[in-house]
């Protein structure tokens, strides 16, 4: 039953199709999360503005963002653009958009949270220095953000990693749709295969994502001295 | 420090602005160029010429519902369903392209004109039939009740006063509830526990699609579905989107004029045989030509 079950696996062109699959995830997740880190980094500043307009605007759609269920978001751009607008995007872009906007959202809310957790006493020891406005912050303010950022943002990095498994929704198969594909394919001649496949993707998934946290944990014990 | 914020602040919105558009704007071309799915008026259906000078025809399939519709170990999508789309391309002259949808959005992609299309084990109800149009039926399904050779139910009759076991939520429990109130009911939450509760012997059969159970009982010694066909029938069939009537004109010509060389039995035998085994008459699942006989 076991040989049964690992035969599936690389029956045909399945373990190909399973790194294809993954290739998509990893391709959608890098793109979004490269994008929604620098626009999350700039609305992360806009956010501690006092500006009541700015603090209204980013409010909203942070809220927006964070109520709305990343599925939902996901039929809208893809179904609902089109609907609305006669705007026909691709799964593949429809996705890339969706994460960015939810990417940005959560980043910009990490990064306002990192800049008001350096407190008063960081910036007025600067200034009281003689340091500059601009000083101050690529000597003082930046370095002790980064760090309080650093595990947060490699947080949010696996995860837009794993929520890339909703893509299938709107016709993008990945790896998770390749696996379940494989798995039914084979249901009445091998049973088994599922855990094998399940497995598999589970590994897959795992070597995306440790290399990411192996280097924060590096980055982070760096900066400690 | 204040001062620097304030002049910064409208700045940084309008740099944020820009970039979002800019973003947009780069990656919106850049697809337009490669992934020209719709290269005609997106969100309405392409009529019959316009899928016709395309040279494709899009078409939405299950992609994990062995045997209807599948992909192999090479990648290519199989099934009952294909092999009918695969005939729909060659009778229009044109290639098929399949796209993989899921349950909760074969009627989005109709609606949105993404799929011309729609051969996913779509069953007829009132409540589609209101957001898409239906074709001919191809297929049908209707209550199977699966029971242990030694003690075979061949008869609804021969429930009366016996423990049958449902999966809660299906057509299968509202049926029995609803016509026939002197049968136990033995309900479940999920498909595997049903199945082991029949195996464990606490009920004497178990109810629910007829496809389901046909193909569980070849895989189970020792089991045999009796009642191949029971309930109301629901029918199975092409769906295209609503006003599309060139299109659904063409396919209800076209399942009538594969009616006459039974098609469908030949896709049965191509496809579903191996599963079903001889042991399931294919005039309980296929329809040919749309007539659907009762």
């Amino acid at each position: 039953m076991q040989d049964l079950g690992i035969r599936v696996l690389f029956e045909g062109s399945n373990f190909l199709r399973l790194l294809g699959g993954l290739w998509i995830t990893v391709k959608i997740a890098l793109i979004s999360v490269s994008i929604s880190f620098v626009l999350g980094i700039f609305l992360g500043i806009v956010m501690t503005l006092k500006n009541p307009v700015t603090k209204a605007i980013t409010r909203i759609y942070l809220e927006f963002v964070r109520i709305m269920p990343q599925l939902v978001l996901l039929f809208l751009v893809y179904f609902g653009l089109t609907r609305a607008f006669q705007i026909n995007l691709s799964g593949q872009l429809s996705a890339v958009i969706v994460f960015v906007v939810w990417g940005t959202a959560e980043m910009g809310d990490l990064v306002r949270s990192a800049l008001i957790s350096i407190s008063k006493h960081q910036y007025e020891s600067g200034t009281a220095l003689g340091l500059t406005n601009l000083q101050v912050y690529r000597y003082i303010i930046i370095p002790q953000t980064v760090r309080r950022l650093l595990p947060l943002s490699i947080n949010l990095m696996t995860r837009m990693v794993k929520t890339t498994s909703l893509i299938v929704l709107i016709g993008v198969v990945e790896v998770l749709k390749v696996g379940q594909q494989i798995i039914e394919a084979n249901r009445y001649t091998a049973p088994s295969g599922a855990l094998w496949i399940y497995g598999t993707i589970f590994l897959l998934y795992f070597i995306v994502c440790f290399p990411i946290s192996r280097l924060a944990g590096r980055l982070e014990k760096r900066w400690m001295n | 420090m204040k001062k620097l914020k304030r002049i910064l602040s409208p700045i940084l919105v309008l740099v944020l602005a820009l970039t979002l558009l800019a973003g947009c704007g780069g990656t919106g071309s850049s697809s337009a160029g490669s992934s020209a799915a719709q290269t005609s008026s997106a969100g309405t259906s392409r009529s019959l010429e316009d899928i016709k000078s395309s040279g494709k025809v899009i078409i939405g399939v299950f992609s994990d519902k062995a045997p209807f519709g599948y992909v192999d170990e090479k990648g290519a999508y199989q099934g009952y369903d294909v092999y009918f789309a695969n005939r729909i391309g060659k009778d229009l002259g044109v290639n098929v392209e399949f796209v993989s949808v899921e349950p909760a959005s074969r009627v989005e992609y109709l609606k949105t004109g993404k799929v011309d299309i729609i051969l996913a084990n779509f069953t007829v109800t009132e409540e589609r039939a209101q957001s898409v149009d239906f074709a001919l039926p191809y297929m049908k399904v209707a209550l199977g009740v699966v029971s242990p050779d030694k003690s075979l139910i061949t008869d609804v009759s021969q429930l009366n006063g016996k423990t049958l076991i449902v999966a809660k939520g299906t057509t299968a429990e509202t049926y029995f509830t609803k016509n026939h109130p002197e049968v136990k009911l033995l309900k479940f939450d999920q498909y595997t526990e049903t199945y082991n509760a029949l195996l464990d012997g606490r009920g004497d059969a178990f109810s629910t699609d007829n496809t389901e159970v046909l193909a569980w009982a070849l895989q189970n010694k020792g089991f045999t579905v009796g009642i191949e066909s029971l309930g109301e029938l629901d029918t199975i069939a092409p769906a295209v989107q609503k006003g599309n009537t060139g299109l659904l004109n063409w396919l209800n010509d076209e399942i009538k004029t594969l009616g006459k060389e039974n098609f469908f039995h030949k896709d049965f035998e191509e496809t579903l045989a191996s599963v079903y085994g001889d042991a399931v008459n294919p005039d309980n699942l296929v329809v040919e030509g749309g007539v659907v006989e009762k």
